[in-house]
């Protein structure tokens, strides 16, 4: 088998060669902020829940914010990358597999933060030796798992050909290449059964994805507590995760084409495209949002008037309108306006706005509708604590060390799939073109 | 099969928290610190909650209504558990099997009356009171949910004396702590579905209500009032 040519994509291979001194600083950094975070870990194995903001009758706080996050973020890639593929978009090819990492990485991080929130972790186990399944906590352990293991295999199936690539151009780790390869050579047969596989599971990695931000809406959602039972839950959950997925992709994307110099791959354009996106998720999300708290406010049943009052008005009403500002304001202003679409920086800062009020949007369905019991006990306020926090900040360095690693293992832009687009697309764009028009009448022959 | 089942007379109710005290001794609840009171984590298992009330005729005022696990028909808590930690048990019951729980406080978020309560820390008790706890109530360990049992031990203490007996079991063998101790008489306890008992007579009363009907959880602690209760304080 003839050896696959890079040509000018040879620049792809850089990050795995050569790694510079900045890199080792941000891995210092991050390992530095990981260890702060497993001392704060420690703390609380050592002292219990206890050593978190916690209380009566706020039972649950930052972790599950966090699960719900990070949950909501790993809709990036993989359901993103998906449809893309499936609608046959061409500008996806530099940027899916920048989004299946994240997918694949953040999962763990959000089992991490309910794993955190138990207060017998050593017991956790149990939910598969004593599962009960009318507890949605247990849809999400199937759902989640499910999810995990679909998008690994979904990261893993378009990397196979580009770890060839590696293993026939990398001599230093050809061993550890030769393995993942698991032999391909690129021969027709191979390619066949390899885009039947991708497309396979684009199509099945999608209900599942689905499914994941359902549940853990459902978690809320099924219980009898004010604005948490309601039927919207499930498809605003979703619409939440897209919206801060895609957000996440592009912050990804201009870190490493800035990082690696791949402006290249990820241009302009596909900032641009990725911030349209974003604009209809971003409409969507204040659709369903102010569906939910006109429906609330209209139908005024006391307790639920508490929790939205507290929301709207009381104390977390500061949080309630940043989040209304940076998750809607904010994005519409940038993205809707073609000059800021146009610039990298626009659309970035449209994304690290959303970013930081899809956090908020967490944090106000866990914690208002606790704090707010249905019988009138005294309730404390809660504050998360200095333990809970690092935990956040070590979780979220531990997932950007991960991805930087991976970029230094694996090409995060998938080199075959942009040769193919070079090779093949243009011409099937050309022709799909001339497919969707009339064709022109045969002249006669009288 | 019984169904247990508690009915307060508020208009009784002195307020004077010998229940609460009962309860916590009964059941080996440690006595809160002040650090604990403070942060929201005191826990126990039979509360007094402040409620508006009115009577025909007068202001409204505040008055304290005894709040126990209300050990409902139909628990929100117990299918939220994922491993089967808690469950509607023996005689409508609901149990708690500490040994299981993982802390995961859904069945705390889930439950509307928040009468579930969380192990933040380790139980610990002032010198000497540690030599005086009960032997027929498991200490709970940190990190589990833990809340009232209605003195389930006395259950199974009561059915061991009646098989002992050779009869079955009588109105009172059975009465969990709360209800012995209050000195006003305002608590009582029985099988709600035998006609006979006293618990199912009061509870046919017109005074009698339940916390948060509309919610369709079927509580078995049922309160007597002539007036009206309910509302933010």
């Amino acid at each position: 088998m003839e050896r696959f040519e890079l040509g000018e994509d040879v620049r792809l291979l850089r990050p795995m060669q050569q790694t510079g001194r900045r890199f080792w600083t941000l891995v210092a950094v991050l390992l530095a902020i990981w260890l702060w975070g497993m001392f704060a870990w420690i703390t609380q194995l050592r002292h219990g829940l206890a050593v978190t903001g916690l209380n009566v009758p706020v039972y649950w706080g930052l972790y599950i914010t966090n699960f719900v996050f990070f949950i909501g973020i790993s809709h990036a890639g993989t359901l993103i990358s998906a449809i893309l593929r499936l609608a046959n978009a061409e500008w996806r090819r530099s940027i899916t597999r920048a989004a299946e990492v994240i997918t694949v990485l953040v999962l763990f991080f959000g089992v991490g933060c309910v794993l955190l929130d138990l207060g017998r972790p050593d017991r956790a186990l149990n939910v598969i030796r004593h599962g009960n399944f009318t507890s949605p906590l247990l849809w999400d352990v199937a759902s989640i798992t499910t999810y995990l293991a679909a998008s690994t295999i979904y990261l893993y199936l378009p990397l196979i050909p580009d770890i060839a690539i590696l293993r026939d151009h990398i001599p230093g780790r050809r061993w550890f290449y030769r393995i993942l390869a698991l032999g391909w050579t690129g021969t027709p047969k191979q390619r066949r059964l390899l885009n039947i596989a991708i497309a396979a599971m684009a199509v099945i990695v999608i209900p599942i994805a689905v499914s994941v931000h359902t549940v853990v809406s459902w978690v809320f959602a099924m219980t009898v507590q004010p604005m948490w039972h309601s039927t919207i839950f499930g498809p605003y959950f979703v619409v939440g995760a897209i919206f801060s997925g895609i957000a996440a992709i592009i912050i990804a994307m201009a870190v490493i084409r800035k990082a690696y110099h791949l402006e290249d791959y990820l241009k302009p354009i596909h900032f641009n495209n990725l911030g349209i996106l974003l604009l209809v998720m971003a409409l969507l999300w204040f659709y369903f949002t102010f569906a939910e708290f006109l429906t609330t406010y209209y139908g005024a049943e006391p307790t639920h008037m508490t929790i939205f009052l507290s929301k709207v008005e009381g104390a977390f009403s500061p949080l309630f309108w940043t989040m209304v500002f940076t998750c809607f304001v904010i994005p519409f202003v940038l993205l809707a306006n073609h000059v800021t679409r146009g610039k990298i920086w626009g659309v970035v800062a449209a994304s690290i706005s959303v970013e930081f009020g899809m956090w908020l949007e967490r944090f106000l369905i866990v914690v208002p509708s606790l704090s707010h019991p249905r019988l009138p006990l005294t309730a404390a306020a809660y504050a998360p604590s200095w333990v809970e926090w690092s935990l956040f900040a070590a979780f979220v360095a531990m997932f950007i060390l991960l991805y930087a690693v991976f970029t230094k293992l694996f090409p995060i832009v998938s080199i075959w799939e942009v040769h193919e687009g070079r090779e093949l697309s243009v011409k099937e764009v050309v022709q799909r073109v001339e497919s969707y028009l009339p064709s022109s009448p045969e002249p006669s022959h009288d | 099969m019984a169904r247990w089942g508690m009915v307060i007379d508020l208009d009784r109710c002195t307020a004077c928290q010998a229940c609460v005290v009962a309860c916590q001794v009964e059941n080996n609840v440690p006595p809160p610190g002040a650090e604990q009171a403070e942060s929201g984590r005191a826990i126990s298992w039979l509360r007094l909650v402040p409620f508006q009330h009115a009577e025909q005729g007068r202001q409204p005022e505040l008055s304290l209504v005894p709040l126990p696990c209300l050990h409902c028909d139909h628990p929100p808590c117990t299918k939220v558990c994922p491993v089967k930690a808690t469950q509607v048990g023996e005689d409508g019951l609901v149990a708690q099997v500490y040994p299981r729980c993982i802390g995961c406080r859904y069945c705390t978020t889930a439950c509307p009356y928040t009468v579930r309560h969380f192990n933040w820390d380790r139980p610990e008790w002032p010198e000497p009171m540690e030599q005086a706890l009960s032997p027929d109530v498991s200490v709970r360990p940190r990190g589990v949910v833990e809340k009232c049992s209605f003195c389930h031990h006395r259950l199974q203490r009561a059915k061991d004396q009646a098989r002992a007996e050779g009869r079955p079991l009588r109105e009172g063998d059975y009465v969990p702590a709360c209800v012995e101790t209050c000195p006003a008489e305002a608590m009582s306890f029985g099988d709600l579905d035998d006609p006979g008992s006293s618990v199912a007579r009061l509870s046919q009363s017109p005074r009698a209500f339940r916390l948060l009907e509309d919610l369709g959880t079927e509580p078995k602690v049922i309160y007597l009032s002539k007036g009206e209760w309910g509302g933010e304080v």
